[in-house]
């Protein structure tokens, strides 16, 4: 079928699998996924700068479905996500601009195809590293004959670092009651900014940089740091939108496509994470950015579709 | 025990089934709907009413998903007797 907005010949069948797969990851996740969407719309031959924007109105729609879900399920924090909101959507319109000087230097393709590989693989190495560091300390835990994890409880091998970035006392600091944490405000706007100026280069709610950014960073529990960020992603992808669709790297026909498969799989995916704790949560995360990984890695390399 | 657990794992399957066929029907209504009837309107406002378009993008899109997620919640409440999951 041909999409006259992007120019671009997709079935539609193959649209809405993808929204459903990227809808059971995001409900379950709490990410965007924009390291498979992007790659997946890339791979039938559109370009960067329209996957891109296109990514992020699909991930408007599943966002909402989601987080409504994980908000009925008690897992938003919405004053962190509404704190997270300005970061992420300064950091997203410095990403969009970053984007349309590389489209009018003619190199968009290529930039973001590196950026994203390195970015996608580092993540998935922090990650495997931590969850089963954290998941080995918990086996020892309990061969001394400690209570084992439940679904639902978490813990870190990143809690010292976490711990320390906490005792950061750079006012105003804020106390959030819902994730039990007390931090500076600029470390959340920090963090949101870097998820913004991703999601604005690379596309997506950025969920593969911003859920980990606050579990690891900010110490907000696995369960909540999913909600919420699907929360703070409808903000900062509507954003997002808006600012790419004025750019015309949008095709909403696309979009609201994908998004009819990405609804039932967001509401899917949400409710799987009542019977899985947190490090378990985030080791099975570690494939995902790899699959991105390497789709860009194979398009870049034959430079043909998949 | 186990047979309960078989019986609330058959009725999920069934009410996951159920709802794939609601949405299946929604995806082709979708084709017909906005691509036949709002696909000329949409790529006329991308080229000629940027503003109007980027809007209408992000309306579209959150108005799709709340309708989208009423009609999967109702489902849901129906096939499993009041509870929605």
């Amino acid at each position: 079928m041909f999409f006259p907005i992007s120019h671009t010949e997709i079935h539609p069948v193959y649209l809405v699998v993808i929204g459903f797969v990227i809808g059971v990851l995001g409900g379950f996740f709490g990410v965007g996924g924009s390291f498979i969407a992007g790659p997946a719309l890339r791979a039938v031959g559109m370009d960067w700068n329209f996957a891109v924007g296109t990514d992020l109105a699909h991930i408007v729609g599943k966002s909402v479905v989601a987080a409504k879900r994980h908000r009925a399920l008690g897992n938003v924090d919405l004053k962190l996500g509404l704190i997270m909101a300005i970061g992420t959507i300064g950091g997203a319109e410095l990403g969009a601009q970053l984007i349309e000087r590389l489209k009018r230097a003619g190199n968009v393709n290529l930039v973001v195809s590196v950026v994203s590989i390195t970015l996608y693989v580092g993540i998935s190495a922090f990650m495997i590293w931590e969850s089963w560091k954290t998941l080995r300390v918990q086996k020892q835990r309990s061969a001394q004959g400690h209570a084992p994890a439940m679904a639902g409880e978490d813990h870190s091998a990143f809690t010292h670092v976490t711990h320390a970035i906490q005792r950061w006392r750079l006012p105003p600091m804020v106390t959030l009651p819902v994730s039990g944490v007390t931090i500076s405000l600029w470390v959340i706007v920090a963090v949101a900014f870097v998820g913004g100026l991703c999601s604005g280069f690379l596309g997506g709610g950025a969920g593969y940089i911003r859920m980990p950014s606050m579990v690891y960073v900010l110490g907000i529990p696995t369960h909540l740091a999913v909600g919420t960020d699907l929360f703070e992603i409808i903000i900062s992808a509507s954003y997002g939108t808006f600012s790419h669709a004025l750019k015309g790297n949008v095709d909403i026909l696309i979009a609201l496509v994908m998004n009819t498969g990405a609804a039932i799989g967001a509401q899917l995916g949400a409710i799987s994470t009542q019977y899985f704790a947190g490090p378990k949560i985030r080791l099975a995360f570690v494939p995902l950015p790899l699959i991105g990984a390497a789709i860009v890695i194979y398009t870049l390399i034959t430079g043909h579709k998949l | 025990m186990r047979a309960k657990q078989k019986g609330q794992l058959w009725q999920a399957l069934r009410a996951f089934a159920f709802e794939l066929m609601i949405y299946a029907v929604l995806v082709i209504g979708y084709f017909f709907a906005v691509l036949h009837f709002l696909g000329g309107w949409l790529v006329h406002l991308e080229q000629q009413h940027i503003r109007t378009y980027a809007f209408v993008a992000v309306v579209l899109m959150i108005g799709q998903a709340v309708v989208l997620e009423l009609v999967t919640t109702f489902l849901l409440r129906l096939l499993r007797g009041g509870r929605s999951e």
